[in-house]
């Protein structure tokens, strides 16, 4: 893989670069913000970061102890991102990967090593505001050295079209010790076609926890499917998955915990609301291969529940904006 | 409807002659009840007696409309109407055991049913239960709450929305003691301040904070009167169900409550 590394991106960075570049900057930040993100952090230099629009790579800033490289390649990029060992990341590595034409394909091929002891998070927004005919298609590997965390937190916003395929795939391995969690929200806007796979391998006294949480809706289609193997002793493992679908909309969730050792605990819960025409289905998968070890699962399934709605009701609220409260909630 | 023209005016609520059908049982078997501005009406009854019931009746749930009778609420016959007309009227509820909601904030929760949300109003509320505003009003209103925080909260909602009539089932229920007297103390306020509470307990402790209270027995309301009146009325009418005798407590036995005593001659318990 070759390397495409930019230095600190100071504050005047607008002034700096062409015209078209500036366009693209400015739009990708507009998308960035209807996700969720904030697009003072992608200026502020004490802030590691990463823009990227389609195979652009637009900007990247860099701290003490976070490095980023990245390669353009036709359709995407390939982002390498360390984080050395021991270092602290005082604030979260903000990413923003997006597109703003109606169609196209981007794919971003990334890794993530962070190295023992370290410790850092990343917010990550992926915004495709426009989308018509989109393919945004994920592919991440993450090392999780000994004794480091990682947190990681990606929200979507993918327009009111819906008319986008997203599939986010990550393998995983977290060293003894080590700490991931996983969190990936798309709650605003439409889903369009969301297919994620995750899977992680838990070495001992390691912790893993994904969170998963979607809100589906006209004929969106969203399918999570995760494995976590409890490989090590006392390793732990949590899947938390929220998902809500209306209209024709198809939720299915598939998760796999596997305990592979003494003392390795796992969980799986999944919460699915359905109203209408939509449907919903989860599928735990139970695996122990260790008699010291315990997994467990819980599932819902199901409309809002009644007493819920009726109290929020019973403060004045009509039907329609309780469901939405509810389901918000659920998806906060 | 407007049905001022045949009703007391000093009236608030007036549950007229209420059937109540659930699968397998008739709940509610004529109830009549009235409540008027700015009292406090305790609703007392052994479990079973449709206590609940008619709380859930009156808020107009799922469920729970009657096959006869009618609901009238400031002169207006809201039987028909859903439970977000009934809470725009002034009418609410506190469940026996309130619903938990998955990442809804505290302070969000008590600002939904307020008329003019406000930081101050909220915490306003949480001081008038006695939770420290700054510990809660970020806390989310889900299942890591305690079923006395839960329950204290719920009462803040109640309070914070404001109504001309609350209806609180069973406040008391699963709380401590000094979770009782901050109950009373809220009841109290609230009717200083112009809201009727209809406050549905087994605590003969609790009717003391009550101006007027009615005695429910299998699914009707057999007396009503002072707290006094229906106390008295209680412990010289009613008998320990035959059935009952030897397996439950009741009377003295069970706290001073109601619990496991039936109105001889009256329901079958």
């Amino acid at each position: 893989m070759g390397s495409h590394s930019l230095s600190r991106v100071p504050a005047s960075i607008l002034q700096q670069r062409d015209p078209a570049w500036a366009r693209e900057f400015e739009a990708i930040l507009e998308a960035y913000e209807q996700a969720g993100g904030k697009p003072d952090a992608l200026r502020t230099p004490r802030v590691a970061s990463a823009v990227i629009s389609g195979n652009q790579v637009l900007a990247v800033n860099l701290v003490e102890g976070v490095n980023i490289e990245a390669q353009q390649l036709e359709h995407g990029v390939i982002a390498r991102i360390t984080v050395a060992p021991g270092t602290k990341v005082e604030y979260p590595v903000h990413l923003c990967f997006g597109m703003i034409p109606t169609e196209g394909l981007q794919e971003i091929f990334s890794e993530f090593e962070i190295g023992q002891g370290a410790e850092v998070g990343f917010l990550a927004h992926c915004t495709f505001p426009n989308a018509v005919d989109l393919k945004h298609v994920m592919d991440a590997r993450i090392h999780v050295g000994p004794g480091a965390t990682m947190r990681y937190s990606e929200g979507h916003y993918h327009g009111p079209l819906g008319g986008i395929v997203v599939l986010p795939t990550t393998h995983a391995q977290v060293d003894g010790g080590g700490r991931l969690e996983s969190e990936f929200s798309l709650v605003h806007g439409r889903v369009g076609h969301l297919e994620i796979q995750f899977e992680v391998d838990v070495a001992a006294w390691g912790v893993v926890e994904l969170v998963a949480k979607a809100y589906g809706s006209a004929d969106d289609k969203i399918k999570v499917s995760e494995v976590v193997r409890l490989d090590g002793e006392g390793a732990r493992g949590l899947t938390k998955t929220r998902a809500a679908v209306r209209d024709r909309a198809i939720s299915e969730v598939y998760t796999t915990a596997e305990g592979n050792a003494p003392g390795a605990v796992g969980h799986m819960d999944c919460t699915e609301i359905v109203r209408g025409e939509a449907v919903a289905r989860n599928v735990p998968v139970v695996v122990v291969r260790d008699d010291q070890a315990r997994v467990t699962h819980e599932a819902a399934i199901g409309s809002v529940n009644r007493q819920e709605l009726e109290t929020l009701m019973a403060r004045g609220l009509d039907e329609a904006d309780a469901v939405d409260i509810i389901v918000r909630g659920m998806l906060r | 409807m407007d049905l001022g023209g045949e009703m007391d005016n000093d009236v608030l609520l007036r549950v007229e002659d209420v059937w109540l059908q659930r699968p397998g049982a008739e709940v509610l078997r004529g109830v009549n009840l009235t409540v008027r501005p700015a009292e406090v009406h305790a609703l007392l009854g052994l479990n079973g007696s449709g206590k609940t019931s008619l709380a859930l009746t009156l808020m107009g749930a799922s469920g729970y409309q009657p096959r006869r009778g009618r609901i009238i609420f400031d002169g207006q016959d809201i039987t028909a109407l859903s439970v977000t007309e009934r809470a725009r009227l002034g009418l609410t509820l506190a469940w026996q055991q309130p619903a938990c909601f998955e990442g809804l904030p505290t302070a969000d929760y008590l600002a939904l049913g307020m008329k003019q949300p406000s930081r101050e109003r909220v915490e306003a509320a949480l001081a008038a239960v006695a939770l420290s505003p700054a510990a809660y009003v970020g806390r989310t209103v889900n299942s890591a709450l305690s079923g006395g925080e839960r329950k204290r909260i719920e009462l803040a909602a109640v309070y914070a929305m404001q109504p001309r009539l609350a209806i609180l089932d069973e406040p008391d229920s699963g709380v401590d003691v000094l979770c009782i007297e901050d109950i009373m103390a809220l009841i109290r306020r609230m009717a200083s301040e112009g809201a009727s509470v209809l406050l549905i307990t087994h605590r003969d402790e609790m009717a003391e904070v009550a101006d007027t209270a009615s005695l429910m027995c299998g699914g009707t309301v057999v007396h009503a009167g002072t707290p006094a009146e229906v106390r008295g009325y209680f412990a010289q009418r009613c008998r320990p169900h035959g059935d009952l005798l030897g397996s439950q407590p009741w009377g003295a036995e069970a706290g001073g409550t109601y619990q496991r005593v039936v109105a001889e001659g009256v329901c079958d318990g």
